[in-house]
C-alpha cells in the first residue's frame, strides 16, 4: 500500500488537517450542545443524576487540592512580599491568584479528571454497544438527551466548587500567612479591601463556567467518537482529559487578557 | 402497505479502506429480503448507511422520493420513523429496564397514555416470548434475549421498513426457526419491508422473497430467492453449503495455492465440512395458520413471472415448482397466447394475470415458433406430485 511510501511532509500535513478536522467537529458539536440547551423537554433527572455524580466525586479531591494550592501560593507570595517591603499586600496577592487563576483551573482540573473521564468513558461504551445508533434511529437527539444535561451538569459543579475551592484556598492562605509566617491577620483582611474587587469573584466564575462547558463538551465529543472497541474507549477517555488540560490553559489565557483589559485594577 | 428501498451505486470506505463499492439494488415494497455474507464484508455498515447513519462517498438511498445521502438532518429524522431497526447486539439502553426499552419509543413519539403503553409493550413482549422479564436491565438476561428484547423495541411503533442485524447470532436453532416465523407472520400481518442481514443458510433459504450477498467489496447478486440458490456461482455455492471448498476462505479471500491444495484434500477423501448438499429451492416459510396469507408473496409471484424469462434455467425450474398448481395453468395458458412474440427475450411488459389486450389476442393467433413449445416442458416442475397425474400438455 501506498501507505509505507508516504513522504514525511505528507504525513505531517495529514496529521495538520486530521487536528483542524477534530477540532472543527469539537466546535460544531459545542454549537449543536448550545443549541440543544434551549430546546424542551429539558432532561430534569438525567441533569441531576449527573450533577449529583459530577459533584460527588470531585468534591474530596477538590477540598485537599485546594488546601496545598493555596498554601503554597501564600508562602511563595508571601516571601516575595517581604523581599520587596510591601508584606501588607500579601493577603490581597495571594486572594487574587486564588480566586482569580488557582480556583477556576483547580476546579476544572479536578471536575475533568474525575466528571469527565467518566462520562467519556459512559458515552464511549454506550457508542461501541450502539446505544446511541438506536437512540438517533427512534428519532431521539443524543445531543439533546444525553450530552446537554451532561455538559449542564459540569458547568453547574465547576461554579459551585469553584466557589468552594476558592473560599477553601484563602483560608489555607489565611492560615499559612498568618501562622507559619507571622503575618498580621489585620493586614491580611486590610489589604483585601485595598486590592480585591468584586469582578474578581465574577470573573472565576465565569471562567469556572467556560471551563465546565469544556471540560463536559470535550468528554462528551471523545465519548461518542470512539475509534475502535473497548480499547479504543480507554484512548478516547486518555485523550478527552489531555485535550481539556489544554484547551483549560489555553481560554485561561485569552479570558484572563480579556478580563486585565476590560476591568482596570483596583487603585490603579 | 411498506416502502420501496432503492439503492443505487452505493460506496462506502473508512479512509483507505473500502467496504463495499457501487452496490445497486432494491427492496421491493413489503417483500422480506435476505442480505448474506461472509464476516467482515460490511454487512452491518450497509444497514448503517440505509438508515443514514453513515454516510456513504457515493450513491444514493432513496425511501419515499427522499435521498438519505443527501437530505437535510430534518428530512432524516423524518424519514427514520419508518424504520424498524434491530442491531446486532439488541443495543438495549443499560440503564432502563427491558420494559421502560420497549416503551421507550411509545413514550418518546406518541401522546399515550401509560395504560395503552403498557397494553402495547406487553404484547410486543408476549410477541417476541419474553414476557415475566420486563423488570430486568439488558445486563441481566442472555444476548439472545437482548436481541429479542430489542426486536420487540423495534416493532413497537409498527415500522414500515424493518431492518434486522443478524436476528439468529446468539440464539439456538430453535429460537431461530421461531423468530423467523415471526418475521413472516410480521409481514403478513403489517406488510413491512423487511431486510435481513445475516449468515445463517437456514434463514436465508427459508424466508426471504429476494436473496442477495456481499463478498469482496461488491455486490455479487442480488434477486429472487431461486436464482441463488440454484446459482452455479461459486461464492454463492460455498457459501450456501458452508463447505470450505470455494474462494472464500479464513481471512477474506484465499490464494490459488490454497485453494488447489484444499481441492485435493477432497480428493483424498478429506471431509470439506459441510454436512449436506444444500443445493436448490427449498419451500418458502408461510404465516402461520389463521393469519392472512401474505400480499407481498403475491405481489412478488407478479413481479417475478414478468422477468421469469431472464433468469437462469435452473432458477425458472425453481420458481414454476413453486407455483400452485392454478398459477402455473395460468402462467402456462399465458405464455402460449403471448409466445407469438419474439420470446422469451422480450416478453411484454404487463403482469400476467391480467386480461389479455385485443391486441395481444391477435398475436397470439400467430403461429408458434416450434422451439418456444419445446421449451415448456423443460420446465415443468420435476419435484411435484400432482405432476405425475397432469395431462395439460
Ligand atoms: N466505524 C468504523 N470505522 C472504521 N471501520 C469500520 C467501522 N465500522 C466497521 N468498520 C470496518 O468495516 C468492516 C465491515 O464491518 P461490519 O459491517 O461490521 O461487518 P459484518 O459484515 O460482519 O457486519 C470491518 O472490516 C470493520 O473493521
Ligand atoms: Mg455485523
Amino acid at each position: 500500500m501506498s501507505t509505507t511510501t508516504r513522504s514525511p511532509i505528507e504525513a505531517a500535513s495529514n496529521a495538520v488537517t486530521g487536528a483542524l478536522r477534530e477540532f472543527g467537529n469539537l466546535f460544531a458539536m459545542g454549537l449543536d450542545v448550545v443549541v440543544a440547551m434551549f430546546k424542551r423537554p429539558f432532561q430534569i433527572r438525567e441533569f441531576l443524576q449527573q450533577f449529583w455524580f459530577i459533584a460527588s466525586v470531585s468534591i474530596m479531591p477538590a477540598a485537599l487540592v485546594s488546601i496545598p494550592f493555596g498554601a503554597v501560593i501564600t508562602l511563595q507570595l508571601g516571601s516575595l512580599t517581604a523581599q520587596i517591603g510591601a508584606d501588607s499586600f500579601n493577603g490581597a496577592a495571594s486572594v487574587l491568584a486564588v480566586v482569580q487563576q488557582a480556583s477556576p483551573i483547580v476546579t476544572t482540573l479536578v471536575v475533568a479528571g474525575a466528571g469527565g473521564s467518566a462520562i467519556c468513558a459512559d458515552l464511549g461504551s454506550r457508542t461501541i454497544r450502539e446505544e446511541i445508533d438506536a437512540m438517533m434511529v427512534l428519532g431521539v437527539s443524543p445531543i439533546q438527551r444525553l450530552v446537554v444535561p451532561r455538559v449542564l451538569a459540569a458547568m453547574a459543579v465547576a461554579i459551585l466548587l469553584n466557589g468552594m475551592v476558592s473560599v477553601v484556598g484563602v483560608c489555607g492562605g489565611y492560615f499559612f500567612n498568618v501562622v507559619v509566617q507571622d503575618g498580621t491577620p489585620g493586614a491580611f483582611l486590610a489589604s483585601f479591601s485595598a486590592l480585591a474587587q468584586l469582578p474578581d469573584l465574577w470573573v472565576s466564575e465565569i471562567k469556572a463556567l467556560i471551563f465546565g462547558f469544556l471540560a463536559g463538551l470535550v468528554a462528551a465529543y471523545r465519548g461518542l467518537n470512539p475509534k475502535g472497541g473497548p480499547k479504543g474507549v480507554g484512548d478516547v477517555v486518555n485523550q478527552s482529559v489531555v485535550i481539556t488540560f489544554l484547551l483549560l490553559f489555553f481560554v485561561n489565557l485569552v479570558v484572563s487578557v480579556i478580563y486585565l483589559q476590560l476591568i482596570p485594577a483596583k487603585g490603579a | 402497505m411498506g416502502v420501496e428501498v432503492v439503492v443505487e451505486g452505493l460506496s462506502k470506505s473508512f479512509g483507505r479502506q473500502a467496504i463495499w463499492r457501487d452496490v445497486t439494488l432494491t427492496l421491493p415494497s413489503g417483500e422480506v429480503s435476505v442480505l448474506l455474507g461472509p464476516s467482515g464484508t460490511g454487512k452491518s455498515v450497509f444497514l448503517k448507511c440505509l438508515i443514514g447513519l453513515l454516510k456513504p462517498e457515493k450513491g444514493r438511498v432513496v425511501i419515499n422520493g427522499v435521498d438519505l445521502c443527501s437530505c437535510p438532518e430534518k428530512d432524516m429524522y423524518e424519514i427514520r420513523k419508518l424504520f424498524g431497526v434491530l442491531f446486532q447486539d439488541g443495543a438495549l439502553f443499560g440503564s432502563m429496564s427491558i420494559y421502560d426499552n420497549v416503551a421507550f419509543p411509545l413514550r418518546e413519539h406518541t401522546r399515550k397514555s401509560e395504560k395503552e403503553i403498557h397494553n402495547i409493550v406487553m404484547s410486543k413482549m408476549d410477541m417476541v416470548g419474553m414476557l415475566g422479564a420486563e423488570q430486568k436491565l439488558p445486563g441481566e438476561i442472555s444476548g439472545g434475549m437482548r436481541k429479542r428484547a430489542g426486536l420487540a423495541r423495534a416493532l413497537v411503533l409498527d415500522p414500515q421498513i424493518i431492518l434486522c442485524d443478524e436476528p439468529d447470532s446468539g440464539l439456538d436453532p430453535v429460537r431461530t426457526a421461531y423468530l423467523s416465523q415471526l418475521l413472516i407472520d410480521l409481514n403478513a400481518q403489517i406488510d413491512a419491508t423487511i431486510l435481513i442481514v445475516t449468515h445463517n443458510i437456514n434463514v436465508a433459504r427459508t424466508v426471504p422473497d429476494n436473496l442477495g450477498m456481499l463478498f469482496r467489496k461488491e455486490l455479487v447478486m442480488f434477486g429472487p430467492r431461486e436464482v441463488l440458490l440454484t446459482s452455479e456461482e461459486p461464492v454463492v455455492e460455498q457459501f450456501l453449503n458452508g463447505r470450505r471448498i470455494g474462494p472464500i476462505g479464513m481471512s477474506e479471500e484465499k490464494d490459488s495455492a490454497q485453494m488447489a491444495q484444499e481441492q485435493a484434500h477432497l480428493e483424498a477423501g478429506h471431509h470439506d465440512g459441510s454436512s449436506e448438499d444444500m443445493r436448490g429451492v427449498v419451500p418458502q416459510l408461510e404465516p402461520t395458520p389463521g393469519l392472512p396469507p401474505r400480499d407481498a408473496a403475491r405481489r412478488r409471484r407478479q413481479r417475478v413471472m414478468q422477468i421469469l424469462h431472464t433468469l437462469p434455467e435452473p432458477a425458472q425450474h425453481g420458481i414454476l415448482a413453486s407455483l400452485s398448481r392454478e398459477d402455473f395453468d395460468r402462467y402456462q395458458d399465458w405464455r402460449r397466447r403471448t409466445a407469438g412474440m419474439a420470446m422469451p427475450t422480450a416478453l411484454p411488459e404487463r403482469p400476467p394475470s391480467r386480461p389479455v389486450s385485443p391486441q395481444q389476442a391477435h398475436q397470439a393467433t400467430r403461429p408458434i415458433p416450434p422451439q418456444q413449445v419445446q421449451q415448456a416442458p423443460a420446465t415443468r416442475p420435476r419435484l411435484r406430485p400432482w405432476r405425475r397425474d397432469g395431462g395439460d400438455q
